[in-house]
């Protein structure tokens, strides 16, 4: 784990679960295994307070345990998934993405998950249902029906999972004869076979539109028979959880198409989109390129609505073939033409353009030009650089030195001796894509620690000001519940002066902006992280 | 390996004009001090992409951030009351405890190590227990049972709070030991409440006044 993850982690943590889950996360990150005791130890905290926190932590999918170096008769030993909280990162994306597929039901369902970590179908489509109903109007409810079909849909698409069955770890029965995982290798959600299956649940009913009037007795029954009713529905122990991979996958599908439509055209982004779409099922996560799709068939799963005539495919087809990008590849001539899409190189193609654009924000074009050289022709003596990007050579040194100064650029020996004497040998620049998306991950990651800090530097420099504004708020609301006249309403709210208001407009403003680029950040941190991913898969 | 030295002005022993500057120049000063905080940028960045999925990423983010401070996962770790026992913590329940969780997690899929207790609301607790005690009695003793269950009932609330306090108690002492130890030494003089330096016994009040006549005592 590297330091800049480390932070960013112990930053996430803090903001979704605080203090005392991050000291506890922060220390088990670092030191990687630990037993419960161990770990009380080293964090000083009370044991009841790591005990809650790892409960957290398990809870969300973060923290794996297991049995731990001596054996199963030894204490559990707990671990920490950094990936897993650095996703929490992505969130917003995930919760868009499920409502511009599934609508507002689905949104809803994918939240409620997030947030909770692992849910039962039933008490999800319960507490969605009550939250749509508290948002319609009068009088209407959300059928329990709606919300189950919308969790199904999400189940056979696969942006939902079961959690993976636990083998009883820790436990003081004697279950000798099961191994017990090894805290080091945690099973796989995907390799057990009801992984996405439903279970049959006796569900049925409408949400329930909490009202105020209502006083804490009807939430105390209401609450005693819920829990009543979870036990009668029938699936007590199958937990659901968000699976993440799913929705990377249609990220990087998102992106590949987005590229085409850039490069190419509207029509062609088209072509892509259902070439991936009639492939995502039988396509492996990790795969190199999709299956080969015959020409006929992508004319048959076209939307008519495209308007593509047949002739027009195949000239739009090898278009795609012939583009330097190389996202779609031709692998034979059977049915009109057997096409593929490159993935991992598609997504090496995306990365690259990443780097290139970097470069090209913060030196200039010119040294952008040097780059998208050096990653072309990958090695070249100083005064082949300057000839082949025709600059001069004393501008060219400079841009040069200031990239190698960045660790953008690498130096690379070649003797003519065995004694590395300089005036006999060659110094080539080089640029290694790999090694310099990594380190441009680090830079991202240190960006996003670096904003939240300031975040929580201007929220807590303007502490004052902003609980002000929060209880006048408070007040308004009530004088407008209790319809109040409107020179109350005008007298509270001049409360807070003129110059006040716009201090609180100017920090809206800059927390929005702040937010908002750790969003945009984000979306590198996704590509570069695919990109890396899929080099090391396909090795 | 011996090569030509050079005669005269110093020779590089390699070609300089493959590094870019020429004889004369001088070489760049070598840096002293570590890069600076902000580093001044050549060029602006970029503005921010903006329409309409950003702001709704956006508001989803600063939602999720917000409701999350609510939920029974966010952990605070209980405050530890450095002075008196009130009368009025019996009734202050909105304190999280650092012996209870405050949400059920299925304790099937997590070690039993981790198991803590589950908080429930206090009225449910109290509202349990006189139904637990058997109700009998023909109605000549029936005033005289209530006063023995009423007893009984104000007996096991008091233990289980003495419970609580105990339990409570352990746990300020495992974090506070340092506090302790700055009462320890005056208390053990006389094992009296009393800070003794501050204790002024009145033995030393004859034997003063003799040596200073000239300061009134009054």
């Amino acid at each position: 784990m590297t330091v800049q993850e480390v932070r960013l982690c112990g930053l996430l943590l803090q903001q979704h679960f605080g203090n005392v889950v991050e000291k506890v996360g922060t220390h088990l990150i670092r030191s990687g295994v630990l037993t419960l005791r161990a770990l009380a130890y080293e964090t000083k905290l009370p044991l009841d307070l790591v005990k809650k926190s790892l409960c957290v932590l398990v809870q969300h999918g973060m923290c794996t345990f297991g049995a731990g170096r001596r054996g199963p008769a030894g204490p559990v030993e707990y671990r920490i998934n950094c990936e897993s909280i650095i996703h929490m990162l992505r969130y917003p994306r995930y919760i868009y993405t499920a409502k511009s597929l599934y609508g507002d039901t689905g949104e809803l369902i994918v939240e409620e998950i997030l947030q909770r970590g692992q849910m039962t179908m039933s008490s999800t489509v319960r507490t969605v249902a009550d939250r749509l109903t508290n948002n319609m109007p009068e009088g209407q409810s959300m059928d329990y029906s709606e919300v189950v079909s919308a969790f199904s849909r999400l189940v056979e698409t696969h942006f939902l999972q079961r959690c993976p069955p636990l083998a009883s770890a820790g436990s003081s029965s004697s279950t000798l004869d099961t191994p017990l995982p090894a805290a080091t290798q945690p099973t796989e959600p995907e390799s057990h076979p009801d992984c996405y299956k439903l279970p049959y649940i006796n569900l049925t009913g409408q949400g329930k539109r909490r009202r105020s009037s209502e006083g804490g007795e009807a939430d105390q029954r209401a609450a005693k028979k819920a829990r009543t009713d979870n036990s009668e529905c029938g699936d007590d122990g199958i937990h659901w959880q968000v699976n993440f991979q799913r929705f990377h996958l249609h990220f990087r599908d998102q992106a590949i198409i987005s590229a085409v439509s850039c490069k190419l055209d509207q029509s062609s982004s088209e072509i892509v989109r259902t070439m991936l779409r009639m492939s995502e099922v039988t396509t492996p996560a990790h795969a190199a390129f999709t299956q080969a799709l015959s020409s006929n068939e992508i004319f048959r799963a076209l939307q008519s609505s495209y308007n593509i005539a047949r002739p027009n495919l195949d000239q739009y087809l090898s278009l795609l073939v012939d583009d330097p990008m190389e996202f779609v590849g031709k692998t034979g001539d059977s049915g009109g033409g057997m096409y593929v899409v490159n993935l991992h190189r598609a997504l090496a193609n995306l990365a690259r353009a990443t780097l290139e654009s970097v470069v090209q924000e913060r030196f200039g074009s010119r040294s952008a030009r040097i780059f998208r050289l050096l990653l072309r022709k990958r090695h070249l003596e100083q005064k082949q650089v300057e000839d082949f990007a025709m600059i001069p050579a004393k501008e060219a040194k400079d841009m040069l030195y200031t990239l190698l100064s960045e660790n953008l650029v690498q130096l690379q020996e070649i003797p003519k001796t065995p004694d590395y004497a300089p005036s006999r040998t060659f110094y080539l620049y080089t640029v290694n894509q790999l090694p310099t998306a990594r380190l441009l991950l680090q830079h991202c990651y240190k960006t996003v620690c670096n904003l939240i800090e300031r975040r929580l530097y201007e929220t807590k420099e303007n502490k004052r000001l902003l609980e002000k504004s929060q209880r006048i708020e408070a007040i308004l609301a009530s004088l407008q519940a209790t319809e109040a006249e409107a020179a109350q309403l005008t007298e509270v709210e001049e409360m807070i002066t003129v110059p006040e208001r716009q201090q609180l407009e100017s920090l809206r403003h800059h927390i929005n902006k702040l937010d908002s680029s750790e969003n945009q950040v984000d979306e590198s941190i996704f590509l570069l992280e695919s990109y890396i991913k899929s080099t090391q898969a396909s090795r | 390996m011996a090569g030509n030295r050079g005669r005269g002005r110093s020779q590089f022993t390699f070609n300089v004009d493959a590094l870019g500057f020429g004889r004369g120049d001088s070489l760049p000063s070598s840096a002293q001090t570590p890069s600076p905080l902000f580093p001044p940028m050549q060029f602006r960045p970029v503005p921010l992409h903006t329409g309409e999925e950003v702001d709704y990423m956006l508001a989803l983010k600063q939602e999720l951030r917000a409701s999350s401070k609510n939920l029974p996962f966010h952990i605070k770790a209980a405050r530890t009351k450095t002075d008196v026992a009130r009368y009025s913590d019996k009734y202050q329940n909105g304190e999280p405890k650092n012996n209870c969780i405050e949400w059920s997690p299925d304790w099937s899929r997590m070690p039993k190590e981790l198991c803590i207790k589950v908080r429930k609301t206090r009225k449910t607790a109290i509202g349990a227990r006189p139904q637990l005690t058997p109700k009998v009695a023909a109605k000549k003793e029936e005033v005289l049972q209530k006063l023995e269950t009423l007893e009984k009932r104000e007996e096991e609330q008091h233990s289980e709070e003495e419970e609580d306090e105990e339990k409570k108690k352990k746990n300020d002492e495992e974090e506070e030991p340092d506090a302790d130890e700055d009462y320890d030494e005056e208390e053990l003089e006389d094992e009296t409440d009393y800070i003794m330096s501050y204790f002024d016994n009145g033995e030393d009040f004859g034997a003063d006044s003799d040596d200073n006549m000239d300061e009134a005592v009054y």
